[in-house]
């Protein structure tokens, strides 16, 4: 049938910029644009055209620039050309609407309505650059005390295992498969050499990045892909993946064009085959098996490595993080609606789940109350974006932060939400070797440092503001927030002030 | 009134009063100047020209001689914090230790004491050409030394020591030092050191150049210059002009 | 429905009451009880650090006869709150000796509210669960949060603090301080930011026998509060020096934590002075962080520490507040400024300046002899001055 949807975007070429060199077909992974050789021009299929700008980067001389497609529709707040298009594409096709990324939607961006503190006069601001700044954060189960043998005064507390973080941001979870290895090893090597970890996603752990075992979570999730016994002793850590924040309920989806024959080697599927998780674990239909699971999995590593469990952020955040608390989850991660995915259908991607703010603030809340908050560390995900956003995060309860999106695009990516169709024309979410070749691993690991290295000075130049020199009194410290633009309910939930009191 | 010494007891005045008398009596051109029983009163010899003598029995209060240009101010006891707050000229000569931020924002004169300061002494001394800060201490001093020091000299003799304490007692030489040098006697240990700063050794040419100022501080407090000067000394110097080039993203 | 000390505390809301202020403490190591004049004296020598907007004593020792009893001094913002108090006390200890604390007219205190003090102990065993001093910590806690109109500023045994609204020498004036010995004293003059006259703001505070009095600010107080409420303990205050006292009585009476640990907690040493101790320091050290984060006191602060039989001194770790440490014979003294010291003792020995984050404990030792000794630091036996 002929499809009634009107393309997205529109190529303009500058002719009297355009030297045809012909970079813009190479690196176009949606073959945008083509070489006619009879007529002798170049020409761009716009109806393919993501919004990637890597043409527009590439180009050497600046000829290309993409622009929205100007096609004017009646005035319609309710009708948007969005809705119209989703409706099309759903009568053309008859399923669910796929998309990548995070949501797009303008759910309320918390972080923008809350603010932080400087200290003045009766307290002074501290100078970064100059005084010890700490920002050396312990991931782990603490104890409420610390036992001391009465003789000897030795310690005799026996602590859960601990994983050190120089810095407060870690690598969320992106599947070998929903990325490509050289991105994962970019990633791999910028943890280890910023002291912080990475995260498998449920695409295994692929042999080449073992080396880097001590700066990786692995994450077990409801697929099991790649769960072996050496796989498990590799990581600092093991994540039982229970939702993600991109879609809260259903499993995992790798879309058959993504499945290559490393991804088909690592996860133990057949080449081409579509990599659907199921949504729940088929060995968790209650908080006591999520228990089970728990210690089946420390005692599968024998009590040495921290067991975290990652949730998206829902209604009853705060009930069933007590839950994971009790169940022994040594860290709790919590997947905000803004969070992001490689393939997603849209429509629970916009519609569900709750933004990490509440969730984080109702999250340690509700700890504290139940005089629980020492037996996890928190881990808030889910559209950060900044080092404001970091720190804001960690006022209100965190213990440190997972950032997907924004590493990405300091690697090239422009958030074009084309994830799910392999073809990234900047090589990162594709297995494509004509496009994952484009990473160059070293490289991209100096970016992800320089990110790294550029928030961890901000943060400690507005800790230092704060007049705080260690990240633990930052951390759950609400009085250094206060919100602007939030009715007295979200305040409340937020546990935090109106600027101005 | 000229040429003599006038003494003034501080008992029962408050720091407004005894700054005021101590005023008076300069203006009216006395050389020579004798505190009695000073217990804390604060700001002594702030902001004064005047180059007069002044010795001080007792223990003056916070900021001694800040702002000062020109008295020589002689302490027969300790001083508290702020000695020689933003001294644009004068000396002060201190017989005892000495708190704080001795010398903080110092951008003239001298300061001699015999024995150790507090944190952050130097912090932020400045110099522009014939005006040289220096300050020399007998002592040791605690953490931050020369903090964000942009020219002056402090010369670190380390001829005694405070009682001992187990947490580490001098840390963050020089952070953020971006001008002036420290001279510190015998070895530095690197992980002391601020990030900005680097340490060698003081050879000989270079020794006689702060000679004569050891040989000034040991008159005072009558030490033997000749057992002091064949030490080895070290030197300790910033690395860049520009410490924070790479923080930017221009 | 608990009507809220925090009206009174910190009536505009804030988000906590902080103060700028003098400190001053004396411990006669022997035992020996003293009169507080010396006390009174150096504190009103640092009269420039305070703004006659609260004074306060802790004195330690001052009820000879009573030793066995909890001393509850409580302040009533009227008067009518009393007999609804004392009915309250009466049900739930053996109350022994219930009287008003001596005072005089004194300048410079206006309107001063009712204080009574009263000697009281356990009727019996306290509820199964409780130790007897949890117990009373417990229902100091409910008096502060329910009792409308009662306050109870200290509930320590053979101990008492003497506080308001005025400078340190009214308020000694007031409580006629100097018909008491003890051979623990400590002193503050307050200059506070945000509080008009509440006497119940005016520091020491307390919990038990510890006392804190307490310079600076804590920019961690949002945090020290939360975690300690988790265990059990009522911010009603909302001011940073409560949470010193709760984090001290957590650490040491709860925990078992000796003072200098407990000051390793307060005031930490850095991540990159631990990586270069020796392995079983820094095991410990690490622990301590790893288990207590939220009890590090950043920002800057001064305090010092009164227990039954011990006086700590303790600055933060990058000592952003004063202390001077001084000892002569038995007396161990503590000062916001050195000068006071020198006052009240001219021939005093060794004075010197703590690191921060370094305690200065001073106990009681019964028996022991605190022999007269010059350790002045330029003393010329200690110089040695030849090359290496």
């Amino acid at each position: 049938m002929k499809s009634y949807a009107v393309p997205r975007f529109r190529v303009e070429r500058d002719a009297s910029r355009c030297i045809q060199c012909q970079v813009c077909v190479r690196q176009c992974g949606f073959s945008v644009h083509s070489y006619d050789p009879t007529e002798e021009g170049l020409y761009s299929r716009e109806a393919d055209c993501v919004g990637c700008h890597r043409c527009v980067i590439f180009c050497p001389t600046g000829a290309l620039t993409v622009t929205e497609i100007p096609l004017a529709y009646r005035q319609n707040a309710n009708w948007r050309p969005e809705v119209i298009q989703d409706i099309i594409k759903q009568a053309e096709t008859g399923g669910m609407l796929l998309t990548g990324m995070g949501s797009d939607k303008p759910h309320p961006i918390y972080w923008d309505h809350l603010l932080l503190n400087a200290s003045q006069v009766t307290n002074p601001s501290i100078d970064p650059l100059r005084e010890p700044m700490e920002l050396c954060t312990y991931l782990g189960a603490k104890p409420d005390r610390v036992e001391l043998d009465p003789q000897t005064g030795v310690p005799t507390t026996r602590m859960p295992p601990q994983v050190p973080l120089e810095v407060p941001v870690l690598f969320s979870a992106m599947s070998f498969g929903s990325i490509s290895l050289n991105v994962q090893k970019s990633l791999a090597r910028a943890a280890a050499e910023s002291g912080t970890l990475f995260n498998t996603g449920e695409g295994g752990l692929h042999a080449d990045l073992y080396p880097y075992g001590n700066h990786a979570i692995v994450q077990v999730a409801s697929g099991r892909f790649g769960v072996h016994p050496s796989y498990l002793e590799a990581g600092r850590v093991i994540e039982i993946k229970i939702g993600q924040g991109a879609k809260p309920g259903i499993g995992g989806h790798l879309p058959g064009e993504k499945v290559s024959e490393e991804v088909a080697v690592t996860r133990m599927i057949p080449v081409g085959t579509d990599a659907l998780s199921p949504a729940p674990h088929h060995d968790i239909y209650s908080i006591e098996d999520l228990r089970q699971l728990i210690y089946a999995l420390k005692e599968a590593t024998n009590y040495a490595k921290p067991v975290a469990v990652k949730i998206a952020a829902v209604h009853n955040s705060a009930a069933i993080a007590s839950g994971m608390a009790r169940a022994g989850a040594d860290i709790i991660a919590l997947d905000g609606v803004r969070g992001a995915t490689g393939a997603a259908p849209k429509t629970i991607r916009d519609n569900v789940g709750i933004p990490i703010e509440l969730a984080l603030a109702a999250v340690d809340t509700r700890l504290r109350q139940e005089g629980i908050r020492n037996c996890v560390s928190l881990i808030a995900a889910g559209g950060i974006r900044s080092s404001a956003d970091v720190l804001k995060a960690i006022a209100l309860g965190a213990d440190a932060v997972y950032i997907a999106t924004a590493a990405l695009v300091a690697l090239g990516c422009r958030v074009c939400q084309m994830c799910y169709t392999g073809r990234c024309s900047w090589g990162i979410a594709t297995q494509d070797p004509y496009l994952t070749k484009r990473i160059n691993w070293e490289i991209g690991a100096e970016r992800l440092k320089n990110l790294l290295r550029s928030w961890a000075i901000e943060i400690k130049e507005m800790l230092g503001g704060m007049g705080i020199n260690a990240l633990e009194s930052l951390r759950g410290n609400r009085l250094h927030l206060r919100a602007v633009g939030l009715t007295d309910r979200e305040m409340q939930i937020l546990g935090v002030r109106p600027a101005g009191e | 009134m000229e040429g003599s010494s006038v003494r003034i007891d501080a008992t029962g005045l408050d720091y407004r009063a005894l700054g005021t008398r101590l005023k008076e009596v300069l203006k009216g051109g006395a050389e020579q100047v004798e505190l009695y029983n000073v217990c804390g009163q604060r700001y002594i010899g702030a902001g004064i020209q005047e180059k007069a003598r002044v010795d001080i029995y007792g223990t003056p209060g916070n900021d001694l001689g800040s702002f000062m240009g020109g008295l020589r101010l002689h302490v027969h006891g300790n001083a508290q914090d702020g000695c020689g707050n933003t001294l644009d000229g004068g000396e002060l000569v201190i017989y005892g230790h000495a708190g704080d931020i001795v010398g903080y924002a110092m951008r003239g004169g001298k300061i001699f004491i015999r024995g150790s300061v507090g944190y952050r002494a130097a912090i932020h001394m400045k110099e522009y050409k014939e005006k040289r800060p220096v300050i020399v201490i007998g002592g040791t001093a605690q953490p931050f030394l020369g903090e964000y020091m942009a020219g002056g000299t402090v010369i670190l003799l380390r001829l005694t020591s405070r009682k001992e304490s187990h947490r580490c007692s001098q840390g963050f030489i020089g952070t953020g030092m971006h001008g002036g040098v420290i001279y510190i006697r015998g070895q530095v240990e690197k992980w002391h050191l601020g990030k900005e700063v680097a340490a060698v050794p003081v050879d000989d040419p270079e020794k006689e150049g702060i000679a004569s100022l050891i040989r000034e501080f040991c008159a005072h407090f009558g030490y033997d210059a000749e057992m002091v000067l064949p030490h080895p000394f070290t030197r300790i110097y910033p690395r860049f002009l520009r410490p924070y080039g790479r923080l930017y993203a221009y | 429905m608990p009507y809220r000390i925090s009206d009174y505390s910190n009536p505009y809301h804030d988000d906590k009451v902080s103060a700028a202020c003098a400190l001053f403490g004396a411990i006669d190591r022997t035992g020996r009880r003293f009169p507080g004049t010396d006390v009174i004296t150096a504190i009103i020598n640092m009269h420039e650090r305070g703004n006659g907007l609260g004074g306060g004593f802790a004195i330690y020792g001052l009820y000879p006869g009573y030793e066995s009893c909890y001393a509850f001094h409580v302040l009533f913002m009227n008067p009518d709150a009393r007999p609804s108090l004392e009915e309250f006390l009466r049900r739930r200890f053996r109350l022994l000796l219930a009287e008003e604390i001596p005072t005089r007219p004194a300048k410079g205190i206006y309107n001063p509210p009712l204080l009574w003090r009263y000697f009281l102990t356990l009727a019996g065993d306290p509820p199964s669960g409780f130790t007897e001093e949890d117990y009373i910590v417990s229902q100091v806690m409910w008096i502060n949060r329910y009792q409308e109109g009662a306050f109870v500023i200290s509930s320590g045994r053979n101990m008492g603090v003497f506080k308001g609204v005025g400078f340190p020498e009214q308020i000694a004036d007031y409580f006629r301080l100097e018909e008491y010995q003890g051979y623990l004293w400590t002193a503050h003059a307050r200059f506070p930011t945000n509080t008009p006259g509440w006497w119940g703001g005016a520091h020491p505070f307390n919990i038990l026998d510890c006392t804190v009095v307490h310079n600076g600010e804590l920019s961690s107080y949002g945090i020290n509060r939360r975690y300690l409420e988790m265990f059990g303990y009522g911010c009603t205050m909302e001011t940073d020096t409560e949470v010193l006292a709760y984090a001290i009585d957590l650490l040491v009476r709860r925990h078992g934590l000796s003072l200098e640990l407990a000051a390793t907690v307060l005031a930490s040493p850095l991540w990159s002075e631990i990586e270069m101790e020796e392995p079983e320091a820094k095991r410990l050290h690490t622990l301590l962080r790893q288990v207590y984060p939220s009890l590090l006191m950043n920002g800057p602060f001064a305090i010092i520490v009164g227990r039954s039989g011990e006086m700590m001194g303790l600055t933060d770790r990058i000592r952003l507040r004063p202390m001077t440490a001084a000892t002569h014979g038995p007396m161990l003294y503590l000062s916001s400024e050195e000068a006071a010291i020198h006052l009240v003792c001219p021939e005093v020995e060794n004075t010197w300046i703590p690191l921060g984050g370094e305690p200065v404990v001073g106990r009681v030792t019964p028996g022991a002899s605190f022999p007269s000794c010059v350790e002045t630091e330029w003393a010329p036996t200690l110089l040695e001055v030849s090359p290496q």
